[in-house]
């Protein structure tokens, strides 16, 4: 009986120092932050009021906040495979095979789950309780576990940089590679064990908002008065609701197979391998709309702000919307049409995949008509968003190609197709997300971000997408496949070093907008967002002070048409004091917080066969539920005074004339 | 608590008032519904009373029947206008339960086909 399980000194890699020394960097990076918040007295201030808050604007900028900086590890990993693939021209490059592996395993893990994932969801918890005209989500303790069970996962993933290994599988870990007999290390275990705990956050996130968007909306808040972006955050939610069990049982029949000898997806005694893939892209289609449709909403509220118009078509995006919810869950087996179905199969899904295009052209055109005679503002949030349009449309139209099944036998696995996921993903969720984070900033924190590094940002961030993934077009057309470590095909290697090119304009685009933020915090008082509606805009969020107060809304407010603010604004009355009334608030609690600590645990004793810890960790776990099912006090009051002293403090002055529509 | 809050917190629920009586007949009735399936579902297969090869769909009917019992008495499925998000929660569950699974059906009956065990193709080949 061996106390550390399979855990030894081996399981740290200091044969290979690029890992180390970057974690060692990163490291020292986290103990600073966290030495710096303690001496200077702050970790009260930061536990009370940021790390056990149920506050849904404080949840959605933590999550925002760890998008970010797995941002940057995952573009890190990114430029590690450009500039690998820039030198492995004959030769081996820098990276060795299993290495490589694992960074490319581990790029396209963290985008999606703890980037695009967070990102999105982030942006959903910050905004759809303040277009919606409500205090907090449904469930906000929940809301907290949620987010810190993402937290988890993403912690897990870089704690394999360190200890033990990542999968060297690619990110959606095929058998039987991914089985025990082919990859007996513990990097396929980091992998279902990241992404088994934070698939339960993003599954409890889901559920919430779901509920928030049907059961709590303010008064007269009709589902079709709901502004664009809650509509594709419902889609959005209900997508996570029915897919994410999905992931969850094949990731389990996975683990079942590595860790209990199961038999689901090996070769041998019956297991069924291409079972694997069909469940995991019947999960894995509908993720991608899960993470675009946000996006539209954000571009949908942007187009229609900046260009001083009610958005073109409001129905016939709704119904684009939910149309592409169901249809997302009808066109999973384009992502493997050489697996040998045959024709019918790939007929079929070929053409549902086709048909999906449709409700996507019709959002296309509702933006253009919401532009067509408006008068637009070129601020940063439109210029992401007609970045947008112009590059999704690109890639929407090479998806189109691929969806055809002869066409795909070509380009299948080749760099055609990492140049079209990348297109939407990058010109489609991540403009979208920073387009969200640049125009609702203000809001979050009470001051914009700087105009000029934010397009700036923006210029190198369209023109080095074009420069790094146009050539992986014409790359995939010449053969090459994706993943390789190193080859020896002379035409490759021109388009290859422009791509590199590209992934260098990208990395000015970030440093761009990391420069951007510290000089918006140190110029914040002129970039100061007074009366809380810094973009003119039409929709309940600008009608609360910059940054909203803890209840958002000292009067809920009255509905009584579409754009609820902008009409509002437009027949707003005389002011007089709105009749303030207490407010009930529900507690923070480290419930989140202790919860995620113990999955922790768990988590990384289960990859490492340390079962006294399994058991510690998971009865953690249930103990701190218990012990939030137990609490004596749900709320606090905050009492009327109070709520109008805030309300007056909150630059009441300026915004009397509107806020006094808003509450009669 | 001094003060009525004007609104409730969000997350907090309040009970609608029911008698606890009507609760209890409701669960009563559901139980023993659930009992009599579960019951007929096991002494069905030993008896004469069906054909045997229709047993596995009626056994398939009694576990509609079973989920129906249990949707409506313990989950609180109603008609009611407060159970509209819950019975097109329901649809949309069932609908993309069906998609997945008819989906993958036809997907890896296809594959069977087309793509028998190596021996298998060895014997068509000769």
């Amino acid at each position: 009986m061996n106390l550390l399980g399979k855990l030894t000194w081996a399981a740290i890699p200091i044969d290979s120092p690029l890992p180390i020394i970057s974690s060692l960097v990163v490291g020292t990076a986290i103990v600073g932050v966290l030495g710096w918040v303690v001496v200077k007295g702050y970790f009260p201030y930061v536990w009370r009021e940021w790390l056990t808050s149920v506050d849904h604007k404080r949840v959605g900028v933590m999550y925002c906040l760890l998008a970010l900086v797995m941002l940057l590890r995952g573009f890190t990993d990114a430029v590690m495979m450009r500039t690998q693939q820039a030198l492995a021209f004959r030769s081996d490059g820098y990276l060795p095979p299993e290495h490589y592996n694992q960074v490319f395993s581990s790029h396209g893990t963290i985008m999606i789950f703890f980037v695009a994932m967070p990102f999105v969801i982030g942006l959903m918890n910050f905004v759809v309780p303040l277009q919606l005209g409500i205090r907090d989500v449904a469930f906000p303790t929940l809301n907290s576990v949620g987010f810190w069970l993402t937290a988890t996962g993403a912690l897990l993933v870089n704690i394999s940089l360190v200890v033990g290994e990542f999968a060297r599988t690619g990110w959606l870990p095929y058998p039987p590679l991914s089985e025990l007999a082919y990859s007996p290390g513990v990097g396929v275990d980091y992998y279902l064990w990241a992404l088994q705990i934070s698939g339960v956050g993003t599954l409890l996130t889901g559920i919430n908002l779901v509920t928030t968007i049907l059961k709590t909306r303010a008064p007269g808040m009709s589902l079709l008065r709901m502004p664009m972006f809650c509509w594709t955050s419902l889609a959005s939610n209900l997508l996570i609701v029915a897919a994410f069990p999905v992931l969850t049982a094949t990731l389990a029949m996975l683990t079942l197979d590595r860790y209990l000898g199961f038999h689901f997806f090996t070769n041998d005694a019956g297991g069924n391998v291409m079972m694997f893939m069909n469940l995991i892209w019947a999960w894995g289609h509908p993720e991608v709309y899960i993470l675009i449709l946000p996006a539209f909403g954000i571009f949908s509220e942007v187009i229609a702000t900046f260009s001083s118009k009610p958005l073109f078509g409001y129905r016939s995006m709704v119904l684009a919307t939910m149309a592409i919810c169901v249809l997302a869950f009808m066109v999973w087996l384009h992502h493997f049409f050489t697996m040998g179905a045959g024709a019918d199969v790939n007929a079929f899904f070929g053409i549902m995949t086709t048909i999906i295009a449709v409700p996507t052209g019709v959002k296309v055109f509702n933006w253009l008509f919401t532009m067509y005679g408006g008068r637009i503002r070129y601020e940063p949030p439109v210029l992401w968003a007609i970045g947008f349009i112009i590059t999704f449309v690109i890639g929407g139209m090479t998806g189109v190609l691929l969806a055809l099944p002869p066409v795909d036998f070509l380009l299948h696995n080749s760099l055609f197709l990492v140049a079209h996921f990348h297109n939407v993903i990058i010109g489609g969720v991540l403009f979208g997300v920073f387009a969200g984070y640049t125009y609702w900033f203000p809001k979050a924190f009470g001051f914009r971000l700087h105009s000029g590094l934010g397009k700036a940002a923006f210029w190198f961030w369209l023109v080095g997408f074009y420069v790094a993934f146009m050539p992986l077009y014409v790359l995939g057309l010449l053969g090459m496949t994706r993943r390789m470590q190193h080859y020896d095909v002379a035409a490759w290697r021109p388009w290859l070093l422009v791509a590199a090119g590209g992934a260098a304009l990208i990395l000015v685009g970030i440093v761009l907008l990391i420069v951007q933020l510290v000089v918006s915090i140190r110029r914040r008082e002129e970039l100061r967002d007074v009366d809380g509606d810094p973009w003119n805009g039409r929709t309940l969020e600008w009608a609360t002070p910059s940054p909203p107060p803890v209840y958002n809304f000292a009067v809920l407010p009255e509905v009584s048409g579409d754009d609820a603010y902008w009409t509002t604004k437009q027949s707003a009355r005389d002011a007089h004091p709105p009749a303030y009334g207490p407010i009930e608030l529900p507690r923070n609690s480290p419930t989140g917080i202790v919860c995620a600590f113990f999955a922790t645990v768990m988590g990384f004793a289960l990859i490492w066969h340390i079962w006294w810890m399994v058991v510690v960790g998971f009865f953690g776990a249930w103990a701190t539920f218990v012990v939030f099912a137990w609490r004596d006090q749900v709320d606090d009051i905050l009492g009327a005074d109070e709520v109008e002293r805030i309300d007056r403090d909150a630059h009441r002055g300026t915004r009397a004339p509107a806020l006094a529509g808003a509450a009669a | 608590m001094t003060d009525t809050p004007a609104t409730a917190a969000p997350g907090s629920t309040h009970a609608p008032a029911q008698s606890v009586g009507t609760q209890v007949l409701g669960y009563a009735v559901g139980l023993v519904l659930a009992v009599a399936l579960t019951g007929i579902s096991f002494f069905l297969p030993h008896s004469a009373l069906i054909w045997a090869p229709g047993v596995p769909i009626g056994l398939v009917v009694l576990a509609v029947a079973q989920m129906g019992v249990h949707l409506v008495f313990f989950l609180h499925l109603n008609t009611g206008p407060d159970s509209t998000n819950t019975v097109l929660a329901l649809a949309f569950g069932l609908l993309i339960v069906f998609l997945i699974i008819a989906g993958s059906l036809f997907i890896m009956s296809h594959l069977n086909h087309m793509m028998p065990p190596m021996d298998q193709v060895m014997r068509m080949q000769r």
